[in-house]
């Protein structure tokens, strides 16, 4: 097997492609689905914008704003964010990085992404035959009176919920058994460890989504009584349920993108990451203690005083691991000789929005400071300055860095700086300004607002219509470069991982020959990396 | 144990009396926790009830499931089931068990001369304290 | 590939070595257990709180399941465990028919089992202990006794379509094996199965006690 054919181009036919087992092939597929649930999202999130623009009804009235921002939540957590790393950019790269032949359950990867579009499917069913308007949390009692499709909706997230089990488990047994010969543990590169963190709160949190989602569909057909104050049910329970398994979740959303920042902080520092063994151990840290913190989300439920105090006190723990993170990643870039490529400067913009995030987060989890931002646009602000300020920029930051492996060919590196710094902008734009609504005491999920904000919700709406342009941007010439793009090597950034030791794009066995591990992935002091 | 047999792949066969004694006892076991539950011991019968449980689990988990003889890493996934699931009944329950425990402060100014208090009288909360909860 | 000559059929591609193949499957399917704890386990905590704040509720409502029937139903269950493991003993020592017999007494005690509940429903459907909204009986003493009932249909309910799964995958694993798919060297599916059923036999462990025996 000489000059092999690359995994694009053989087996050919779409059929080959709907019943691929090849995990570099279905991580594309994936990419296909999460653009399309991103790009929904996002149209969603500018049509709450362009309602907000001014107090009075430019656009939606309340009904349609409460759908809105409920099919705005739903979708980017649980069909763009929850598979956006791990299963389009990990299903391709995590084989490759182990020096594997392919995932340990080929077939269960197809299943898990064909149980993502039924799920999508059932989700876009829910949202043309009545929608939903309970926000993404499915709040009782709520959500077990509101009419709509919440039954199709909540099914659709317990179906999502079983392809992210699947996909957890499948990356934590090939990350045990499908490593190279030489690969021990503390020489996986880091994007891996924080994989298997990711899979470990998938498979503990997950299954407790869908037990709840359960019940809540048991509560509205049945109406068991378990979530039903008038039958003698507690409503908080079910937000004890929820969050026991939405706050984990949050790092199921968090994790993979410290594991993508980890690999092109170094590798664009030239330089060996600063602290391996406290980066890869405070991705279990940051595991553990996500289970330990859910009821900060239930300050004002009317939970007891003594949970409230346990769980601030747990809250501020997560600091720890977090802190311990960023500053590893800014003692690697010291003295190293930085390269400002488009992945790198998707990392540090991660470094700069996620440090605003993770920040913010500790006015949140203070208890009394929280009874004045609860439900406000602060909350807004903080969770899209971690969700989108950490996780979708270093989302884009790990396509545009894989992405010459994936096609063998580059994007025009010109117009990808120039979105970066669009996005970069838009965001801060349209979310700075909702910290300072949200502490002037704006609250959250109204379609209307009184006149002392309007020049801020102007300000916001704004910066969300240059994020739009950027993102434009980023399609246009992402799926130019596909087809137009210039051709590349092996290895273009000179990385020392070892997906970048088989050709651009990959052989559909992934390597000519079976791989053994002769350096660590960050060692830029002992090796020259392989040019191109 | 030296009556242990291998098969060809090194997998480790039980001998058959070890699955006839387990099973034996854990028949033995549903016996006693049954007689037992017509005992009334108070608080305790939910704790000897989950202590027997326990020990019939251990029991398949070890033999049946092969715990016992396999590497270490299926008994520590096995654990984690347990622990997580503990962790989530213990830190509901500090809020299920708890509520109410300090609305005997609610509603006390810190500060009765504050400038807030000039128009308004100051609440009273000699009268009655609100002591309900479970 | 190159080393093709050593390679028995049941080895996929992607593995180098029978073991590595072996242990994946067993890692894998511990795994999914774990994920199936979790998802008894949220209903284990809803058992917890509500027993917590009405306790003289649940031990009223519980007098109203059969002992009886719930005692023959862990017994059936707790054979059925043992001729599973001694089914897959069988195979490890390469004896297909037994292994196929000893699977059969396994499928046959399970419907045993689902045939008892099927009475045990039927029962409380007819008193009216029906669960949620179509709760009529008036029998138990105490705050919402249907609480009681609809946490014993859900967790009882969900066991069951666990023990419904099982035999689905009972029955493909007797198919397989009398089409020689099995052999002393090979049996990592039915070792998997095995897993699975003695998980679903030690969840009904607990259910027992907690539901039928409340003291």
């Amino acid at each position: 097997m000489t000059s092999s054919n690359s995994f694009l181009q053989e087996p050919k036919g779409l059929k080959s492609w709907l019943v691929t087992l090849d995990h570099k092939r279905i991580g594309i597929l994936y990419l296909i689905g999460i653009s399309v649930a991103f790009a929904l999202g996002g149209a969603f999130a500018l049509m709450l914008r362009l309602e907000l623009l001014s107090p009075a009804k430019d656009f939606v009235g309340p009904d349609a704003y409460n759908r809105l921002f409920t099919l705005h939540g739903a979708v980017m957590i649980f069909l763009f964010i929850i598979p956006g790393i791990p299963a389009a950019l990990g299903n391709f790269v995590l084989p490759l990085m182990l020096g594997a032949k392919d995932v340990a359950f080929p077939r269960l990867n197809l299943t898990s992404w064909y149980i993502y579009i039924v799920g999508m499917i059932m989700a876009l069913v829910a949202i043309f035959t009545g929608s939903v308007d309970t926000g993404w949390t499915f709040y009782t009692p709520y959500s077990t009176q509101t009419s709509g499709a919440v039954v199709m909706m909540t099914m659709a997230a317990f179906v999502l919920g079983f392809s992210s089990i699947f996909t957890g488990l499948n990356f934590l047994v090939t990350i045990h058994k499908l490593r190279a010969p030489g690969m021990t543990w503390f020489k996986l590169p880091l994007f891996i460890w924080a994989i298997y963190a990711t899979a470990i709160i998938q498979i503990l949190a997950t299954p407790v989504l869908g037990i709840t989602l359960l019940l809540l569909v048991l509560e509205r057909v049945l109406a068991i009584g378990i979530f039903d104050p008038a039958m003698g049910g507690d409503p908080v329970l079910f937000q004890h349920f929820f969050w026991f398994y939405s706050h984990p979740a949050v790092y199921i959303m968090i994790l993979p993108a410290m594991g993508v920042i980890s690999e092109l902080i170094s590798t664009f520092s030239r330089k060996k990451i600063f602290g391996y063994k406290a980066i890869a151990f405070s991705s279990f840290g940051i595991a553990f203690i996500s289970f330990l913190v859910w009821g900060h989300h239930m300050f004002t439920s009317g939970q007891s005083e003594l949970a409230s105090m346990i769980f601030s006190f747990l809250t501020f723990l997560v600091a720890i691991p977090s802190g311990i993170k960023v500053f590893n990643w800014l003692a690697t870039m010291y003295k190293g000789s930085i390269s400002l490529e488009t992945p790198m400067l998707w990392a540090l913009g991660f470094l700069f929005l996620f440090s605003i995030g993770g920040l913010t987060g500790m006015f949140l989890g203070t208890l009394a400071t929280d009874i004045h931002l609860h439900d406000t646009y602060f909350v807004v602000a903080h969770f899209h300055y971690v969700m989108f300020g950490g996780t979708v920029m270093a989302f884009f930051g790990g396509l545009h860095y894989w992405w010459p492996k994936i096609w063998g060919r580059m994007y025009n590196e010109f117009w990808a700086k120039i979105s970066v710094l669009l996005v970069f902008v838009g965001f801060n734009v349209t979310f700075f300004t909702q910290f300072i609504m949200g502490a002037k005491g704006m609250p959250r999920r109204y379609w209307t607002y009184l006149d002392q904000y309007t020049r801020l919700h102007g300000f916001s709406s704004v910066g969300s219509l240059i994020m739009a342009v950027g993102f434009a941007i980023i399609a246009v010439y992402l799926l130019h470069s596909i087809f137009k793009g210039r051709k590349v090597g092996a290895n273009p950034w000179g990385s020392l991982t070892m997906e970048w030791e088989t050709s651009s794009p990959p052989p559909v066995h992934n390597f000519e020959k079976d791989m053994v591990l002769t350096h660590g992935p960050y060692d830029y002091d002992k090796v020259i990396p392989r040019d191109n | 144990m030296s009556t242990d047999t291998h098969d060809k792949s090194g997998h480790h066969i039980t001998p058959l009396n070890i699955y006839l004694g387990i099973g034996l006892t854990l028949l033995v076991l549903t016996a006693v926790t049954i007689t037992v539950s017509f005992v009334d011991l108070g608080g305790w019968n939910v704790v000897v009830a989950l202590i027997i449980a326990s020990i019939k689990g251990s029991l398949v988990a070890l033999f049946f499931m092969h715990l016992l003889y396999d590497k270490k890493i299926y008994s520590i996934v096995f654990s984690m089931g347990l622990l997580f699931l503990s962790i989530f009944i213990a830190l509901t329950m500090f809020d299920t068990l708890r509520r109410g425990d300090i609305d005997i402060i609610k509603s006390e100014p810190i500060n009765k001369e504050a400038s807030i208090y000039e128009n308004m009288p100051v609440p009273d909360t000699t009268a009655e304290h609100n002591t309900d909860g479970h | 590939m190159d080393h093709s000559q050593n390679r028995p059929a049941y080895l996929q591609h992607h593995f180098s070595d029978v073991t590595q193949q072996a242990e994946s499957a067993k890692l894998g399917m511990w795994v999914f257990l774990l994920t199936e704890i979790l998802l008894f386990g949220g209903l284990f905590v809803a058992y917890s709180i509500f027993r917590s704040w009405n306790p003289e509720m649940f031990y009223n409502a519980h007098k109203y399941l059969d002992v009886t029937l719930g005692s023959i139903n862990t017994v059936v269950l707790i054979t059925s465990s043992v001729t599973m493991a001694l089914a897959i003993r069988s195979m490890q020592l390469g004896q297909k028919q037994k292994t196929l017999a000893l699977l059969w007494s396994t499928l046959i005690l399970a419907s045993v089992f689902l045939v008892i509940k099927y009475f045990e429903y039927s029962h409380k459907f007819h008193l009216g202990q029906l669960p949620g909204k179509y709760y009529t009986f008036t029998g138990v003493e105490g705050n919402n006794p249907h609480i009681f009932f609809s946490i014993y249909f859900v967790m009882t309910g969900l066991h069951g379509i666990h023990v419904l799964v099982g035999m689905a995958v009972i029955t493909w694993m007797i198919i397989k094996t009398s089409r020689n798919k099995f052999s002393s060297e090979y049996y990592t599916p039915l070792e998997l199965t095995g897993l699975y059923w003695h998980l679903v036999d030690l969840i009904w462990i607990y259910l027992f006690p907690l539901l039928y025996l409340i003291g």
